[in-house]
């Protein structure tokens, strides 16, 4: 069993790059039962979007200014 | 002399929006930007030939980009206001707190209520800064240079000098560190009744 650090961490992971088959399957397993660590990739994934906002902001505004 | 057949306008033209994005967080300034990421993609196009194909494209175009950068400063004799965030190491020792010792989390995530809501509000995108800012430098370097300027994981550690083993460590604590302050100063509150601080 793993923990919902380990899990946590290969969910961050598995936004930067493929996991391996084992890995996306312990994943999957683990998230059906833990909400913590289903809401912590739901979130991770609502950060980057966020991210990506606040930088298209920051350009229109800095456009704007100049 | 193949690597530099390959160096046409438009491929260099695609990376435009990267190279944008960087010095646009480095410069803070939309026509400096601008200029820098000009010189950079012609002085790529005039030395194709120092091109060697190894590290990849986007990372030769931004070595250059960071000379254009540093130029910037230089010239403009405002070194001391000049992002340094590349020298401080805070954060990495940080022993984190996010879980108790059998691995389970300590408090850990809630659901959040329409975090697309979030979005459309000024004032989240106020605490959003605040946030991303709260990170430790070192951490808020690697978080931006692949959420904001959008390199990819591989890229992130040449430019920011980390083994990837490190780079993992590094975004899943700027994930739990953002989240939690999210949670705490905005997603929280809204439960309740929304003052202004």
């Amino acid at each position: 069993m793993r923990s919902c650090r380990n899990i946590s961490a290969l969910v961050s992971q598995g936004m930067d790059k493929k996991l391996s088959l084992r890995e996306r399957f312990a994943v999957r397993m683990h998230l059906m039962m833990c909400t913590r660590c289903r809401n912590f990739q739901t979130q991770s994934r609502f950060i980057r979007k966020a991210a990506r906002r606040y930088v298209d902001a920051l350009q229109s505004r800095l456009d704007n200014k100049s | 002399m193949t690597a530099s057949l390959l160096l046409t306008e438009q491929t260099l033209a695609a990376q435009r929006p990267v190279l944008f994005r960087y010095a646009l967080l480095q410069l803070r300034d939309s026509a400096l930007a601008d200029d820098a990421v000009q010189e950079t993609l012609l002085a790529a196009w005039q030395s194709a030939a120092g091109f060697e194909g190894k590290a990849g494209l986007r990372t030769w175009l931004i070595g250059i980009l960071k000379h254009k950068i540093a130029d910037h400063w230089r010239r403009s004799a405002r070194e001391a206001v000049a992002p340094d965030v590349d020298r401080t190491d805070d954060g990495e020792a940080e022993e984190d707190d996010y879980f108790i010792s059998s691995g389970h989390w300590n408090g850990g995530p809630k659901a959040w209520a329409d975090p697309e809501a979030a979005l459309k509000q000024q004032e989240f995108w106020a605490i959003y800064e605040v946030c991303q800012n709260n990170l430790p430098p070192k951490m808020a370097n690697v978080f931006m240079l692949r959420e904001l300027v959008g390199l990819d994981a591989d890229e992130v550690c040449r430019e920011a000098e980390l083994s990837e083993a490190n780079y993992w460590v590094i975004m899943h604590r700027a994930r739990l560190r953002l989240r939690e302050c999210l949670e705490i100063r905005w997603f929280n509150n809204t439960l309740q009744d929304k003052r202004h601080a």
